[in-house]
């Protein structure tokens, strides 16, 4: 019991990880990274939505039929997001301008309704909540990385500090742009997984086809 | 009409919903193996597209807006916090309606799209159209024109990137990057394509 629940916060962290490996959650994941404060909070609105949600939907899972457990899912989960969204506008204004339609979108994240019909339609709650943490966490991790390059590289900052100066005001530092614009998060992503794979031989995909049979053949 | 054929180019091309703003992102990059499932995808997002942003706008416009419900002799209610849960509910509703409408008058097209039009219901795109469409405050027609607009967007983009990786799968990627690595790379590159539309004012 112990080590499964550990086993539930630490796998998706990079082993499992619901990005860079279940391709779960990657719209606002690209989306939401321009800055680290709105990835933060995007992060902590995504933890707890899917904690709760898997806990919440694994307590009533044995009364669910299954023809309508999709609908009873997005019931559940609309309701917890519509919590955090008005906490967002009553406490944390700007941010919830700034992430506009993405804290809404929590909804059709992948992540919390995967992990809802994969693991909390079949576990006991608490399992669940934990589940629902490290998904959350294993998100969190991949969100504030490609946010950490995205506001250092384009704007100099770190969480709207300035840590590099740049040229404009001054300093040495020339901002690449492209960094805050949209393609510059799939580029990013793209890296971090050639990067998580060249460590974890074992997450690489086969090749669908391949050319080079010789010097290849461990594919075969 | 300049206007709305101006929002239908913005909403295809400028501000397309895959490439700028990262949404339906999970089945863009999972359903992008061969053209023809990809092309039928996108078909179906259109069809759905095209009737749940218009719908949702009605019920926004008359039903959860501040202020929305005074034909009803409430005009202090304002139900707008409830938008989330029932856009999500006309769009899982829509999809199900759709789907056994197919089924009953064009089989033949129910038999093409069959085991996508259940996946649409959690794909943001059609959920980011219409909370596009709310926080813009476009009317009936141009949610109506939107919705066909960012449908069609869509298709595009992802029609594209399958014929893109149709091709790429003769291509030697490194190990690392093989499968999902490459496919994000791609899309960075077919996303830097598209930010040229971006300076075209209408």
């Amino acid at each position: 019991m112990a080590s499964q629940a550990k086993s539930n916060v630490l796998d998706p962290l990079i082993d499992t990880n619901p990005i860079t490996l279940q391709v779960l959650g990657v719209c606002s994941a690209l989306a939401v990274t321009t800055n680290m404060m709105a990835a933060l909070i995007m992060s902590i609105a995504l933890t707890t939505v899917t904690a709760f949600s898997g806990m919440l939907i694994s307590s009533i899972r044995n009364h669910i039929p299954s023809t309508i457990r999709i609908i009873v899912q997005m019931t559940i989960i609309a309701s917890l997001v519509i919590v955090v969204d008005q906490l967002l506008k009553a406490y944390a204004y700007e941010a919830s301008k700034q992430l506009s339609v993405f804290v809404g979108l929590i909804i059709t994240n992948c992540i919390v309704l995967g992990r809802a019909e994969a693991y909390a339609m079949k576990n006991p709650p608490m399992l669940s909540f934990l589940d629902g943490i490290g998904n959350g966490l294993g998100y969190s991790l991949i969100l504030m990385v490609v946010a950490f390059f995205r506001e250092l590289l384009g704007a100099g900052k770190l969480f709207g500090i300035q840590v590099i100066p740049v040229a404009n005001e001054g300093g040495w530092y020339i901002p690449n742009g492209l960094m805050l614009l949209p393609p510059s998060a799939f580029f990013v992503i793209g890296l971090l997984i050639w990067a998580i794979r060249s460590w974890k031989k074992d997450q690489v995909e086969a090749a669908d086809y391949q050319i080079h049979q010789v010097h290849r053949t461990e594919i075969l | 009409m300049e206007h709305y054929l101006s929002l239908f180019i913005r909403s295809i091309f400028i501000e397309n919903l895959a490439l700028s703003f990262f949404l339906g992102m999970c089945t863009y990059l999972a359903v992008s193996k061969k053209i023809e499932t990809a092309l039928g995808l996108g078909i179906a997002v259109i069809v759905v597209q095209a009737i749940t942003v218009p719908a949702n706008n009605l019920i926004y416009q008359l039903l959860l807006k501040d202020g929305a419900l005074a034909w009803a002799g409430f005009p202090d209610v304002d139900l707008s916090f409830l938008g989330l849960i029932s856009f999500i509910g006309v769009i899982a509703a829509m999809v199900q309606i759709i789907e056994m409408a197919m089924d009953k008058y064009t089989p033949a097209l129910y038999n093409a799209l069959g085991i996508f039009l259940p996946l649409i219901t959690v794909n943001c795109a059609i959920l980011g159209g219409t909370l596009f469409m709310v926080e813009r405050d476009y009317n009936f027609a141009e949610s109506a024109v939107y919705g066909v607009g960012s449908g069609l967007g869509w298709a595009l983009a992802i029609t594209a990137i399958a014929g893109i990786r149709e091709k790429l799968k003769y291509s030697d990627v490194p190990d690392g990057l093989q499968g999902l690595g490459i496919t994000f790379i791609t899309a960075g590159l077919m996303a830097l394509g598209f930010m040229a539309f971006s300076g075209i004012q209408l």
